[in-house]
């Protein structure tokens, strides 16, 4: 079905070391977000003397994709880093930590299309599980088109051959679109296909990543 | 790059002006700079472009090479985008290795070229598999006012339009006009408040809450787009801006005679 979404299925906190974490198994990803402060900010110059900063770094293991990936930042890996922190730093209360700054580290593991929407969607999770105050969670999940038919978080290998991509990140409990990218061919009936499929899309995803938090602390409650 | 200190209020007379519909400038909310196009400035490059939009003020060279194409792709030439913010630019930016929002000013206007199918990567094929022609698009801020994306990406289509592949030089026949079919424009609006200003110059991106690109095609259709910023869009706020884009798109296509 073009609004079909892969199977998906999350789990937080799974890491030892990190004050929050999450584990997202989405289609053929697999990624794990881990989130550390809120901190001391080093180097200082970079802290604010007014709030956080959020920064969430993207990185995709040597072994996660066909060719072996390079380790280390790419250019591309440097991007997404930079829209993805931008897109948490909005819903983080950032003013309550003066020159601190939360880190979320993802890590994907295995790439199967959509990595940065799946990566954005654990990164809020591990967030919320390190107990940050934030004002909503986000929710990313793409659309795109294969042929002339709009669909809804492509597959591998409908990314490799479709004719558009449109990975959008969405504050779900206030419907603000707070990451935004897009490459390929729309029109702008297209586009507001698309985003009427992402629409309905991230309500459900919101959905499980409130369960899966919830399954979390039902755990410790018992 | 370092972070600007803005004085709160002029940050709130830009805000203030806004919900007025008017900027420090003078320009309405919707309208574009003027622009200028100059063509082949420099003479090293096979195709470059100097674009001036107001203050901004850009120029884009462009190199053909010989390399190897990408193995999944052996009938294909390659092109690659850089973009350099130097200190020349703007106090503000620094020396040493790119920055993110270096990359991402490369990356939105790569995307907007590649996914448009700007140019026919399939006629830079020199030999199948083993040599086809590589074009290094470089960006070279000389004057940053804002909206680098906006002035690099006309500068980019620009250089690319009035490139000439170099085929004598290298031994392979006569050089021939780099093989052009679409005509990718980014635009770009921010948000100030409830409010959306297109084209926005260096103060007005440093307040703004968060910008949006739209990259079009010649027949209005969208090619790429990138939100930045820290803020959010509401979806309506996204159809304003997708609508306002697409008019001035077509303005600034007049200038440059692309595709019209």
């Amino acid at each position: 079905m073009p609004d079909e979404l892969r199977p998906i299925r999350m789990e937080v906190g799974v890491h030892r070391n990190a004050d929050g974490s999450a584990y997202v198994e989405w289609g053929e990803n697999k990624v794990l977000a881990v989130a550390y402060g809120p901190r001391e900010l080093h180097p200082k110059h970079k802290q604010h003397p007014l709030k956080a900063l959020v920064q969430c770094i993207y990185n995709m293991a040597a072994f996660s994709v066909g060719d072996r990936k390079r380790p280390g930042p790419d250019r591309r890996s440097q991007e997404i880093s930079k829209v993805c922190s931008e897109a948490l730093t909005h819903v983080v209360f950032v003013e309550e930590f003066p020159k601190a700054t939360i880190d979320v580290y993802v890590e994907v593991l295995q790439a199967g299309a959509g990595t940065r929407c799946v990566g954005l969607t654990a990164a809020s999770l591990a967030l919320a599980d390190a107990g940050i105050p934030m004002k909503g969670l986000v929710t990313a999940c793409a659309a795109g088109k294969v042929g002339d038919r709009v669909v809804l978080d492509l597959s591998k290998e409908e990314d490799n051959h479709g004719d558009a991509d449109l990975p959008v990140g969405i504050v779900v409990n206030t419907g603000e679109v707070v990451l935004m990218q897009m490459d390929g061919h729309l029109t702008k009936g297209e586009f507001d296909e698309a985003m009427g499929l992402i629409d309905g899309a991230t309500r459900k995803i919101y959905e499980m990543q409130v369960a899966a938090l919830k399954c979390k602390y039902q755990e410790v409650g018992e | 790059m370092r972070e600007e200190v803005i004085a709160a209020i002029e940050r709130d007379h830009i805000y203030r002006s806004a919900s007025q519909g008017r900027r420090l400038d003078g320009r309405a909310l919707d309208e574009h700079r003027r622009v200028e196009i100059e063509v082949n400035p420099i003479k090293t490059a096979e195709g470059s472009a100097r674009v001036r939009m107001g203050n901004a003020d850009v120029i884009v060279g462009v190199k053909m090479a010989l390399g190897a194409p990408f193995p999944d792709r052996p009938n294909d030439g390659v092109m690659t985008t850089v973009a350099e913010l130097r200190p020349v630019a703007y106090q503000y930016f620094e020396t040493g290795p790119p920055r993110p929002e270096s990359i991402e000013i490369a990356r939105v206007i790569d995307r907007g070229v590649r996914e448009s199918k700007m140019i026919d990567m399939a006629k830079l094929c020199v030999e199948e598999g083993v040599k086809v022609w590589v074009a290094f698009i470089d960006i070279h801020a000389i004057n940053h006012d804002g909206n680098l994306i906006g002035a690099g990406g006309l500068a980019a289509l620009a250089a690319l339009m009035n490139t000439t592949v170099p085929a004598k030089q290298f031994g392979i026949g006569e050089d021939f006009p780099l093989p052009i079919e679409h005509y990718p424009i980014p635009v770009t609006s921010v948000k100030f408040g409830s409010h959306i200003a297109v084209d926005p110059t260096a103060i007005e991106e440093t307040v703004a809450e968060c910008r949006l690109t739209t990259t079009f095609d010649e027949e209005g259709a969208l090619r790429a787009m990138q939100k930045g910023g820290d803020g959010a869009f509401t979806r309506a706020e996204i159809d304003r801006i997708v609508s306002t884009n697409s008019e001035v798109s077509n303005t600034i296509r007049k200038y440059i005679g692309a595709g019209t």
